[in-house]
């Protein structure tokens, strides 16, 4: 057998390996992406459904405390615009100023024994108390998911392949700063 | 998580491989020694055989058999809107590709376990015993300590290796038992020589892997069993953002002292804390779960909620590591959320109802405020009420959806 031929086969079994790798890791980050999207998508399933069931609740709360208009009316226009937003970090934002109002709602909730007692309020309570988990858990899940996402693009070598196939940084489901969202706007 | 789940994957390959040929070894030795050289493939046949017979019941449909054998009834949604409810949220904490179904045993032993070789098939069980202790908080964790055990594929790989493990048990048995008319055919042979020696070898080395085998076997079982019951605490404390939640429901569930009335030996370490352990008795290497006390300082030593830092505390509990290093190379640094409600999610009479729903009991109310519970197999259509004697329409029997 000729040197020549052997260099060949040489370069030969490195082309197949990084074939190989390059389609593994190109392979890897596809899931991970996946995984990303879903996340995503079952967020969005549960603040649509949180969405659908406030006008029952506020319907339902109407009945026994329908003077407690302030807080309803909180409840519907955070809703509403929680409906509008567009983009992650402006839902993300209203969907937080949602979740104040509507625990602002179960407190008040308290002072009314008649309305604690009634069935489909209790129903709906536990529809939302475990719909605003839902929420939480899968932005726990997506953010987890883009944190092994972003690092996986990041570190070297498959950065290379991130490059390559044009992967790109995706951002958290988070409120950058709540204390200054929640801070009262004082006038003098 | 994919590493870690890429790794027990790994190790699962690993053990069974190694099981099968130390199963093909211990066939062929046996073989062997009772009649040289024909033996060695009649030996690994059987083994094979009952290797196969194994692993039949196992893709048969060894859960079903499972939930049969504890009687446990499958809930639907409107038996336990919440029990229902938190097994989604831990679902989507945990991104689990699927949603299990839940079976409820009506025993006053709180526990739970998790069964399922395939999605299709995967279950989590719990007991009324457990529902009617644990508050909200305390039943994510233990639905998220079961949730990881599918997720890591443990529960797939447990089964497995109880196959593997049953099997070598068998055979072993078969092997012991049938060394005695095997003595008496090397008696013959060895007059003729040749293999005589050799025979001899094997004879000895069989009987030393047909007794030592299926300890060794047991002996990793367990070490394994140990190992995933400690990850799947570690992913349940991540998953629920909140270890103490499943810190305070396995104190519960090991101090609640009632005895198991459904476990057995081969079923012990499918469950989330030891059904038939009493505690601290027998070795610990022949446990199939970590001392639960152990278990529930290292989640309460957790310095945040992330897999780093359950890594740490166990770290300082045992001693050496847990966890993979590609796992916590990714892990988010994760603070422990806030407790959230602190009541038991149910009375025991409401249990005891969701109970009698799910075996099929209607339950039909007397103005007097009597309630009765009529069975599934009714044929009556009314009933007087045992407290005030009005008679009662009984409602006709509607398909569980």
């Amino acid at each position: 057998m000729s040197p020549v031929l052997i260099v060949l086969g040489v370069l030969f079994v490195i082309a197949l390996g990084v074939v190989g790798w390059i389609v593994g890791a190109y392979n890897g980050l596809i899931r991970l992406r996946n995984q990303l999207e879903n996340a995503w998508a079952q967020i969005d399933v549960q603040l649509k459904r949180r969405c659908d069931l406030i006008p029952n609740l506020v319907e339902t709360v109407k009945g026994y405390a329908a003077h407690e208009r302030g807080t309803l009316e909180a409840v519907i226009q955070a809703r509403n615009m929680a409906v509008a937003a567009k983009g992650v970090a402006d839902r993300a934002q209203a969907e937080n100023v949602l979740s104040g109002a509507l625990k602002s709602l179960f407190a008040v909730a308290e002072a009314y024994p008649n309305l604690k007692a009634d069935q489909s309020f209790l129903a709906l309570q536990e529809e939302l108390t475990s719909t605003e988990n839902k929420v939480a858990f899968a932005r726990q899940f997506y953010n987890d998911s883009v944190m092994t996402f972003n690092t996986q693009i990041e570190i070297f070598p498959r950065n290379v392949i991130a490059g390559m196939f044009h992967f790109v940084r995706r951002e958290f489901f988070e409120v950058k700063d709540e204390a200054q969202r929640n801070a009262p706007q004082v006038k003098f | 998580m994919w590493e870690q789940i890429r790794a027990n994957q790994r190790r699962s390959v690993i053990l069974i491989t190694g099981m099968v040929v130390g199963l093909i070894l211990i066939g062929a030795l046996a073989g062997g020694a009772i009649v040289w050289p024909t033996g060695v493939s009649f030996g690994i046949g059987v083994a094979l055989v009952i290797w196969l017979i194994q692993m039949a019941i196992y893709f048969g449909g060894a859960e079903s058999l499972l939930l049969h054998g504890a009687f446990a009834k499958e809930l639907k949604r409107e038996d336990s809107p919440q029990l229902f409810n938190i097994v989604e949220e831990i679902q989507l904490a945990s991104g689990l590709p699927f949603i299990p179904r839940l079976h409820l045993i009506d025993d006053p032993a709180p526990n739970a376990f998790a069964v399922g070789s395939k999605p299709a098939n995967s279950a989590i069980c719990v007991t009324t015993g457990l529902l009617h202790r644990l508050n909200r908080d305390e039943l994510q964790g233990v639905i998220a300590h079961e949730m990881s055990h599918l997720k890591n594929r443990d529960v797939q790989f447990m089964t497995l290796a109880a196959v593997m493990l049953g099997s070598i048990v068998i055979l072993s048995e078969i092997i012991v038992r049938t060394m005695r008319f095997g003595g008496r055919s090397r008696d013959r042979s060895e007059s003729r020589g040749g293999g005589g020696q050799i025979q001899l070898l094997l004879f000895v080395l069989a009987l030393i892997f047909a007794i030592l085998g299926p300890i060794m076997a047991q002996l990793l079982y367990f070490a394994c069993s140990r190992k995933r019951e400690y990850l799947a605490d570690a992913c349940g404390a991540t998953f629920t953002r909140y270890p103490e939640g499943l810190a305070a429901a396995l104190e519960k569930i090991s101090q609640a002292n009632v005895p198991v009335s459904f476990a057995g030996k081969a079923t012990a370490p499918l469950f989330i804390v030891n059904p038939l352990a009493a505690a601290s008795d027998g070795p610990a290497l022949f446990a199939t779960h970590p001392p639960t006390a152990d278990r529930i300082r290292i989640l309460r030593s957790m310095a945040g909620a992330s897999l780093a830092a359950y890594e740490s505390a166990y770290q300082q509990a045992n001693g050496g590591n847990l966890i993979g290093p590609e796992s916590l190379q990714t892990d988010p640094a994760t603070p422990i959320r806030p407790a959230a409600d602190d009541e038991p999610i149910a009375t025991r009479q409401e249990v005891h109802a969701t109970a009698l729903r799910a075996h099929g009991y209607v339950p039909v109310n007397c103005s007097c405020g009597t309630t009765i519970q009529i069975p599934a197999d009714r044929t009556a259509t009314a009933v007087q009420c045992i407290r005030c004697g009005t008679p009662l329409p009984i409602p006709p029997v509607i398909a569980r959806g």
